[in-house]
């Protein structure tokens, strides 16, 4: 019997075994309770609910909805919402970021301290307050809903949101849109045949021109192939008429709601701090003896950075990098606090309505698992493939 | 390995075991802890459920739940008050949390058949409302199409609000937050045309507006909104007690019994007050209480009109008139059975 | 060397001239640093337009055209400045909450008990650090829980049938008698079984048992104090209960999960690693939706947890999930050696790990764990979203209240919340910072 117990393999199976039904009576202990208590409370379980009409108003929508669609379409316009805020989010914030990972490693003091400054100003606050300070502060400080700010004739500001022009499609605008993979398949091919020029002849064909050309040109020519199927519609701005009707009319232009733009904000400035760090310590990195090797071989700084420096500190970047824009998506989901109707804040809202705790629990935890199991999944894809040209 | 994870296990048995357990009934629950357990409003609403700078509450919801404790133990200080969100208050009920909610909630149907709890009766007739501001010129919520409305999520707010402008076929748009201190931020920031809720709290909350003077609330009343305090479903002596604390309150006004008066009234020869009293007939028995347990209520918390004026009526700041919530002889609704 | 002929040659070195003016001094670390390329020197003069642009308002805003001094909202009805006075009236409440006035001091006792015993703890060189760490991990709590909440508490067990024995402590007691003496049955089974000597695990699980029991007593005696429900609580102390125990709650289970993680045993490493992912994939808000609405539902009839307690929870077991992976970079960076090192000696599993590995590894783990605080401390802010007012809730809550209520008390608060956060962050990041160069420098 002694020996049977101290034998390591058979005492790991029997932990084991004893682990899956301690965990086993945990969960079903939990399951139980949650029925029992669902039932007492009169609430069916299940996802029919979401058929039904959520008879509430969304004020940011990217696909038709009204308070007589579903709960389900409710939740689908919180879910198109959370992705825009988060795209676009990574986007700036991995631009800003690596402006000023860049320039905390300037040689400029002043730069190379500003940059410093921010970085550890917006690391140090949290997001939350960030949030409220930039919604409530700016929120103040704009003009009011009857009178504006403008750029250029065409970007209008004020509390009501950003009003801009609106791109109407016509029914031929596929041919646009179809350009632009045709636009990125010639530029791929340019890019190949100059590189090849190049390590042939010793010049270096101009392929960022080209390109530039290629990129703006072939959807412009499908534009006016297609008969121009574009139209824009400028925002209204109406100053006279009772006051209410006065300001920018519903049905004009686009407006961008304050409260996706304080969220935007938020979230550029707090993850490019974050972003920023990753940056210089990957920059850090990569030893002084590559920068010293490419001036030796007559690289001028710029093209040292661009040609030698990134390339092998995007190695180390690119996995904290990933984390940060997965922070930046949940993240997102503060915009609860800012009424920005993003998933979870649809989410809650439909909780209250129906009382189905558990389901819209469940289908928040879905969507977040699902992105982030799917980025981690990109990502290591791409880690690899950055990874094998180091040999 | 098995040492460790046992005095874990240990640890957290015992854990979960010192939580405290609730027995058959809520009233002998209640006597055995020695304090009536009551969720509030969290959002400090000023004249319902609010506390001041020491922590101290006020409000008729609050006050309610002073007078059941009053019924119960005969002190209105026995008493604990969780601050609930509008999202939480019914699961702090249905999970026992709490063994009254009295947070200025609506009864409806679908509250009082799926959502677990019974409603017990109604302190507070009230609607929906909006504020906006002055200066935009508008006397009519008829007038508000193609406004921005400001109003708090996870309410019957949205709902009604959402019903209110498609009937009447205009456009709106909603900004919907999460705690009523950021719909308030925005309004008065200006994001928002209109501030819509129940209209008793429009005006709790255009006290704390900069310039309160700047604001109207507009007449219309676009719902009904019948606050009442709530208990679990299923304890039927509970909700019976608490049903009773409501029309002792009321029966009180209307018998002409008040905090001033109470002692006096003792030697009065109406049967109706005597049986009020507890000086004819046992009433609180059937309850669990004892004989002149609605004297204790009206002694320690005063009749329904005394909390009335005390928190929202007129003289207060929120200076709210009886309106719907006259007693049903003064030209209002409120209405009680008898006692006998 | 000094022949004829060479006498132009120089035989002593020259002094060194002084350097030109422009590379020296003030003048020359401005050349060099701010105005070394064309380039340069512009992005600094745009840099320093930018920063007089955006600091002057800053300053303006906070310093000269602050109000200092009122009584109410009247003083700041037409500041253009920040409302100090409204902070200076309502500090008490930020960093208290609701907490009753006259029980104050008994927070006060607490927070400083806490700084008194964390600083030598900070400080490398300080001596006792065994001790101190006990009296933090063990004293330290039970007098902070008894003196927040008032302790007192009225256990009356509930296993043992009503009608075997009322309610009271002494049923407690018994419970607690009777499953302390089947753990001893379970733990003596297993001695015997396996052929080990049975006083062994007697003694530390006699210890864990008693120290329990004494616990639970300490925390069932009437001190005298009142009872403050933890609804009452609010501001910079929510914001602390919930970061340190938040905090102290993670660390234990972060080490098992990370362990767990690592393990040899199949089912305990994809329930660790399945447990990890799933908490980190998630943001803190739906965790603390869950914690506030679902938890309960959870929960057998009857049974409740404060709403304080709840969030705890959720934050808790997020925080694990982080705090497991930065233990396992500890524990990855331990070399294989100091494994197969103890094994040769001998060690158990739980020997090896509790003597040699994660000594090393939890040393080697410090800045990071550091790095979850700041982050847990500043993600506490989200609790306010549940209901439950902190630090910013408190502000948050007072900037609108009738009495105050001004164009800039709501700025104010903002600015003044943050000016706290960034301190308390700023500092555990510095010390972080110095930990990892300290560590860093005993490496080398």
């Amino acid at each position: 019997m002694a020996t049977f117990l101290n034998n390591p393999t058979i005492r790991g199976w029997v932990f084991q075994i004893l682990f899956v039904l301690v965990l086993g009576w945990f969960v079903w202990d939990i399951i139980d309770n949650t029925s029992r208590n669902l039932q007492k409370a009169n609430i069916a379980a299940g996802y029919g609910f979401l058929e039904r009409t959520a008879g509430f108003g969304i004020v940011q929508k990217l696909v038709p909805y009204t308070e007589a669609s579903s709960y389900g379409r409710a939740l689908f316009v919180g879910l198109l919402n959370t992705l825009l805020v988060a795209g676009i989010g990574i986007v700036l914030a991995t631009l800003l970021g690596f402006i000023v990972g860049v320039a905390r490693l300037s040689s400029n003091w002043l730069v190379s301290r500003v940059a410093a400054t921010y970085v550890e100003v917006l690391r140090n606050v949290p997001l939350l307050l960030q949030l409220f300070f930039w919604y409530f502060a700016v929120l103040r400080s704009v003009p009011g809903m009857r009178e504006k700010w403008s750029f250029l004739g065409i970007f209008h500001l004020n509390i009501g949101g950003l009003h801009v022009p609106k791109l109407i499609l016509g029914e031929s605008a596929w041919m646009i849109f179809a350009a632009i993979p045709v636009a990125i398949a010639v530029m791929i091919f340019v890019a190949k045949w100059g590189h090849e020029r190049q390590s042939r002849t010793g010049i270096r064909p101009p392929i960022g021109l080209i390109n530039t050309a290629v990129l703006i040109g072939l959807p412009v020519i499908a534009f006016f192939i297609a008969g121009r199927p574009l139209h824009i519609s400028m925002p209204v701005f109406t100053e006279t008429g009772p006051l209410l009707r006065r300001g920018f009319q519903t049905d004009s232009g686009m407006t961008i709601i304050p409260e996706f733009l304080g969220l935007l904000l938020a979230l550029s400035l707090y993850t490019a701090a974050y972003i920023a760090e990753v940056v210089r310590s990957g920059i850090q990195a990569v030893t002084r003896g590559q920068t010293e090797a490419a001036a030796s071989l007559g690289l001028r700084p710029r093209q040292t950075l661009r040609l030698v420096v990134l390339p092998q500190a995007m190695r180390i970047i690119i996995p904290p990098l990933t984390n940060q824009y997965l922070n930046l998506t949940k993240n997102s989901s503060l915009a609860v606090a800012i009424a920005y109707p993003d998933l979870v804040a649809v989410g809650g809202t439909v909780l209250n309505q129906t009382g189905q705790a558990v389901e819209v629990v469940s289908i928040w935890m879905i969507f977040y698992l699902g992105l982030s199991f799917l980025t981690s999944a990109v990502m290591g894809y791409f880690n690899k493939r950055v990874a094998l040209v180091e040999r | 390995m098995n040492r460790n994870f046992a005095s874990i296990l240990v640890g957290a048995a015992l854990a979960l075991a010192s939580v405290t357990a609730a027995g058959a009934g809520t009233l002998e629950d209640v006597k055995a802890k020695g304090f009536l357990q009551c969720g509030a409003n969290g959002g400090n609403l000023i004249g319902f459920g609010a506390t001041d700078e020491k922590g101290e509450w006020s409000g008729i919801d609050v006050d309610f739940c002073r007078a059941m404790a009053s019924a119960i133990f005969n002190d209105p200080t026995k008493v604990k008050f969780t601050p609930l969100n509008a999202k939480e208050r019914f699961t702090a009920l249905q999970s026992g949390e709490v063994d009254v909610l009295s947070r200025n909630t609506t009864w409806t149907m679908s509250r009082d058949s799926s959502l677990g709890l019974q409603f017990v009766g109604v302190t507070y007739y009230d609607g929906q409302g909006f504020m906006v501001r002055k200066s935009l010129g508008v006397s009519s919520a008829l007038e508000l199409s193609g406004a921005k409305v400001c109003t708090q999520t996870g309410t019957t707010t949205e709902l009604n609000l959402a019903d209110y402008f498609r009937s009447n076929n205009m456009p709106y748009e909603v900004v919907a937050f999460e705690k009523n201190e950021e719909v308030l931020q925005a309004y008065e920031a200006g994001r928002c045309d209109a501030y819509t809720t129940d209209a008793s709290g429009l005006y709790a909350e255009r006290l704390k507006l900069v310039a309160p003077d700047d604001h109207m609330i507009l007449p219309e009343i676009i719902s009904k909104e019948p606050l009442g305090p709530a208990v679990r479903q299923g304890d039927d002596k509970w909700f019976t007690l608490a049903k009773w604390t409501l029309f002792a309150l009321l029966n009180a006004e209307e018998l002409g019994l008040t905090k001033a008066n109470i002692d006096e009234k003792k030697t009065s020869d109406n049967p109706e007050i005597k049986r009020f009293l507890g000086i004819e007939g046992d009433f609180g028995t059937p309850v669990g209480l004892s004989g002149d347990w609605a004297y204790n209520i009206i002694k320690n918390v005063g009749n329904y009109g005394e909390i009335f004026d005390a928190n929202i009526g007129p003289s207060t700041k929120l200076g709210i008139a009886r309106g719907l919530n006259n007693l049903w002889s003064k030209g209002g609704i409120q209405y009680a059975p008898p006692i006998r | 060397m000094n022949k004829p002929g060479s006498a132009f040659v120089r035989d002593s070195l020259l002094p060194a001239r002084a350097p030109p003016p422009n590379s020296v001094g003030i003048v020359g670390w401005m050349r060099q640093n701010l105005f070394s390329t064309p380039l340069n020197s512009v992005m600094t003069v745009v840099i320093l337009v930018f920063i007089v642009w955006a600091v002057t308002p800053f300053f303006r805003f906070t310093l000269v055209n602050a109000v200092w001094t009122g009584e109410d909202r009247q003083a700041c009805a037409t500041a253009t400045g920040a409302c100090w006075a409204y902070v200076k009236a309502y500090l008490p409440q930020f960093i208290y909450g609701r907490y009753p006035i006259g029980e104050r001091w008994r927070v006060d006792v607490v927070f400083w008990t806490l700084v008194v015993g964390l600083i030598p703890m900070l400080i490398p060189r300080a001596p006792y650090k065994r001790l101190n760490a006990l009296f933090l991990l063990t004293v330290f709590p039970v007098i902070a829980y008894i003196l927040l909440t008032g302790g007192h508490h009225q256990f009356s067990g509930r296993w043992i049938p009503n009608s075997w024995m009322s309610p009271s402590p002494l049923r407690f007691a018994v419970e607690y008698a009777l499953v302390s003496a089947a753990v001893f049955g379970v733990s003596t089974l297993f001695s015997w079984m396996s052929g080990r000597p049975i006083t062994g695990s007697w003694r530390t699980l006699g210890f864990i048992l008693g120290a329990f029991a004494i616990v639970l007593a300490l925390v069932s005696l009437d001190f005298g104090l009142v009872p403050v429900e933890t609804a009452n609580w609010g501001g910079l102390l929510v914001t602390l209960v919930v970061a340190i125990t938040g905090m102290v709650a993670s660390l234990p289970l972060g080490i098992l999960l990370a362990l767990g993680r690592r393990s040899n045993m199949p089912v305990v490493k994809l329930a660790s690693t399945i447990f990890i992912e799933v908490w980190r994939g998630v943001p803190l808000i739906t965790v603390l939706f869950m914690a506030s609405v679902m938890l309960p539902l959870f929960l057998p009839d009857g049974v409740t947890f404060d709403k304080l307690l709840r969030a705890l929870i959720g934050v808790a077991l997020f925080n694990a999930a982080y705090m497991a992976e930065t233990i396992r970079g500890g524990l990855q960076a331990i070399p294989r050696g100091q494994y197969e090192g103890a094994q040769a000696l001998g060690l158990g599993y739980w020997q090896m790990m509790r003597m040699i590995v994660l000594p090393q590894s939890l040393r080697i783990s410090v800045p990071g764990i550091v790095g979850s605080f700041i982050s847990l401390f500043k993600d506490t802010t989200l609790v306010i979203i549940i209901g439950l007012y902190d630090f910013l809730g408190q502000i948050q809550a007072s900037a609108n209240d009738a009495k105050w209520a001004s164009p800039v008390t709501g700025l104010t608060g903002y600015i003044f919340a943050a000016m706290v956060f960034w301190a308390f962050c700023f500092s555990m990041s510095r010390y972080a910072a110095y930990t990892e160069r300290r560590l860093d420098r005993g490496r080398r």
